[in-house]
């Protein structure tokens, strides 16, 4: 039993990036009907705002301390941060521990911008060309943009700490009536689980609550005629793309503490996201979520010991399989509306 | 001759007086001059440029012709690097059984996949492709680790059984893949003042089998079949309602593709008798995919046309490095010398890949058909200088093969 929460546990933190991600893929598909590749990319660069953050937020100057010395019994170096001078030591100092954090407001500029840029500048021109185009120049873009991150920051990946308070791991176990460290679970993970369940709320939310979002999914219903009411629907489907990219974005920076940005985390999710999308059924935003935590929850399952010793590298294929299962089975995937992307 | 009108065999002869002459054609710079590093004329970057040409020439088969995009050729170039590996290992370093052995098993890969991926098309079979590719790639690193040697990769030992053949040299050493005694490293040198062109044995077997594979694939687009292809990449739908059933057409066109794949794969380690999983990552098969369209796809020439380009530049761009570039704009006064090399820095060497990205989407938004549209655009340009009336007809005229 406690290995089984244990299970589900783990694949919840996956899970989560899996749903953010699928979700802005399919509002993105939903609304402008654009297989967009180069979502991944954007998760990533969401991920490289957090490092950016970290480092802009520890620039420092060097003073010499005149009462220290350094073992070449030289006057010592001291660095402190600007943060650190502007603030005072003790402010200054967790605000730098608490970048990764902060940079949710600073990715969310910095994401809605790169999304208008890339609908305006580019995606604009392939609503009339076929899908393959839009798949290949997306593609293309997802190279470029992977290329001009590892020429900024490197091939390596970049360890990006979580705030101090997080470190460590919650014994979940003890609440449930289990044995101490039968379950034990990282803060951050539950962190971003609860992260993505905000934004996954807010995302919806907005959808359903707002006038905005009506016009959006009259629009998602059908585009020509809320047009023809004398909407702007193309300015507002701009707006989404935006969004979408800030979700992506900010699923990224909530990742960095749990994986290390890397130029390429973003084709490496990206993959998986498409599979999940499918199986969720194109253009249904419940269920990319719902298939995003599925899919994560299984895979976690399917890494278990127990299981690995009955089918050996199932852990490996899992998703892949589920995906393939299910679009033999059902076309559609799990929510797929009818009239989407039939062929 | 041979079956093909005259349009189609003067393009055969011109890929075959091209891939023939290669080492003169690729050699055009003395060695010992500064252009040296812009030749091409060596063994292995010949032989790279012909084992991909075919891979796109096998891809734009089911691509160009079908419309079908495949986001997982890759795996089906491994499964042949990995069946020609073990060939070798386990009966003779002749090249021909382990060439014979890659094409059948990527045959019966692809006609698995290709059965399962083909019930579905657009955007869903691309990512049934992917995920059988990743699939493949994911086993190959981890659990199949007996028969591919997982992260290490595939590679010949001292103590491979080799039935027809010794598993190791007199000397010690392990034995070269070979073509009926013809050793596929052997490079003939010829040395002509400051040229010297090297002939490869290897570089021509490959050659060769890239001009029967070009002409079977000029055969298959001018057949019935391929006229088929090409309807059902115009409407579908509509030749479903004329009671045909497309999904035979379209495996056929997959397997077919896919055994050229595995020709390339199995030609890739016959050159080099090792294979490994990346070869089937689902970046690789986003190369053929980039080599095809760049080319131009649906156009005979283009993918050979593509992979060519993007071998080569990949190779020389990867070289030119700071010190390259220094000596490049030298004649510029400092200031301005190293501004250049700054700006150009990000866009070679390492850097290779954001280039090729930046090329890639240039080719998709402005030239969907590729270097051949661009080509036929600047011919067009010029015969309407040449005459208004013809320009107007050429402008009509269907875009050619």
């Amino acid at each position: 039993m406690d290995a089984i929460i244990l299970q589900i546990l783990n694949g919840l933190d996956k899970g989560s990036a899996y749903a953010l991600i699928a979700l802005g893929l399919t509002l993105i598909f939903g609304t402008l009907g654009v297989v967009n590749f180069a979502h991944g990319a954007l998760f990533m660069i969401g991920a490289f705002c957090a490092v950016t953050l970290q480092r802009i937020l520890n620039i420092s100057f060097e003073t010499i301390d005149p009462t220290r010395t350094d073992f070449l019994g030289n006057p010592m170096k001291v660095k402190t941060t600007y943060v650190e001078t502007w603030f005072g030591p003790e402010v200054g100092a967790s605000i730098i521990d608490w970048a990764v954090p902060l940079a949710i407001l600073f990715s969310i500029p910095i994401m809605i911008g790169i999304g208008f840029i890339m609908e305006r500048g580019l995606i604009k021109h392939f609503y009339k060309r076929p899908h393959a185009d839009q798949i290949l120049v997306t593609f293309g873009l997802a190279i470029v943009l992977q290329e001009v991150i590892k020429f900024f920051y490197g091939a390596n990946p970049i360890p990006t700490g979580a705030p101090d308070v997080f470190k460590g791991s919650f014994d979940f176990g003890m609440l449930l009536g289990f044995e101490a460290n039968a379950i034990i679970y990282p803060y951050w993970r539950l962190v971003y689980f609860a992260f993505a369940a905000v934004i996954i709320g807010a995302v919806f939310s907005f959808l359903q609550f707002t006038t905005f979002g009506m016009v959006v999914r009259a629009g998602m219903a059908d585009r020509e005629t809320v047009g023809l009411l004398g909407i702007n629907i193309d300015k507002r489907f701009t707006i989404m793309f935006g969004i979408a990219a800030a979700v992506a974005g900010l699923a990224g920076v909530m990742y960095a503490p749990i994986n290390s940005p890397n130029y390429h985390m973003g084709m490496d999710f990206l993959v998986l996201s498409f599979v999940v999308v499918v199986v969720g059924g194109m253009g249904s935003l419940p269920g990319a979520v719902l298939a995003g935590f599925l899919l994560g929850i299984l895979e976690s399952f399917a890494s278990m010991n127990e299981i690995k010793s009955i089918i050996p590298g199932i852990d490996q294929i899992i998703i892949y399989l589920v995906a393939i299962i299910i679009l033999l089975t059902r076309p559609r995937g799990l929510m797929g509306r009818k009239g989407v992307m039939e062929d | 001759m041979l079956g093909l009108n005259k349009k189609d065999l003067s393009l055969l002869l011109i890929v075959a007086f091209l891939a023939l002459c290669a080492p003169f054609i690729l050699n055009p710079f003395p060695s010992d001059s500064s252009l040296a590093q812009f030749n091409a004329g060596y063994p292995d970057l010949m032989q790279r440029f012909v084992i991909f040409g075919i891979f796109a020439i096998g891809f734009n088969i089911l691509f160009g012709l079908t419309g079908y995009l495949s986001f997982g050729h890759a795996a089906f170039l491994g499964v042949g690097s990995y069946s020609a590996v073990w060939m070798f290992k386990l009966l003779s370093m002749n090249v021909v059984p382990a060439i014979v052995l890659s094409v059948i098993v990527a045959g019966l890969f692809s006609v698995v996949i290709g059965f399962v991926s083909l019930r579905r098309s657009g955007i869903y079979f691309s990512i049934l492709t992917l995920a059988f590719a990743q699939m493949s790639f994911n086993l190959a690193y981890s659990v199949l680790t007996p028969i591919t040697n997982g992260e290490t990769g595939l590679q010949l030992t001292l103590d491979d059984p080799r039935i027809l053949g010794a598993s190791r040299t007199e000397s010690g050493g392990i034995p070269v893949t070979n073509f009926f005694g013809l050793d596929m490293r052997d490079t003939y040198e010829m040395v002509v003042g400051p040229w010297a062109f090297q002939f490869n044995n290897g570089y021509y077997l490959c050659a060769i089998l890239m001009l029967i594979s070009f002409y079977l694939a000029i055969r298959i687009f001018r057949s019935p079949f391929g006229m088929m292809l090409r309807a059902i990449k115009s409407n579908n739908t509509r030749m479903t309602y004329t009671g045909l059933n497309a999904r035979p057409y379209t495996l056929a066109a997959f397997v077919i593709s896919g055994m050229y794949a595995g020709l390339a794969g199995g030609l890739l380690a016959s050159m080099d008798p090792l294979a490994g999983a990346e070869r089937m990552q689902w970046t690789a098969s986003g190369e053929v995919v980039l080599m095809t369209i760049l080319g131009g796809a649906g156009t005979l020439i283009g993918p050979v046309l593509g992979a060519g380009f993007i071998k080569y530049f990949e190779n020389i761009f990867s070289k030119i490095n700071d010190g390259v570039l220094h000596t490049w704009f030298g004649f510029m006064p400092d200031g301005l010398e190293d501004l250049v090399v700054t700006l150009v820095h990000p866009f070679v060497g390492k850097g290779w890949h954001l280039t090729l990205g930046l090329v890639f989407m240039l080719v998709v938004i402005f030239l969907p058909g590729g270097l051949v549209e661009g080509g036929q655009r600047i011919g067009r340009l010029f015969r309407r200088k040449k005459s208004g009336d013809e320009a107007k007809k050429s402008t009509q005229s269907t875009p050619a093969e």
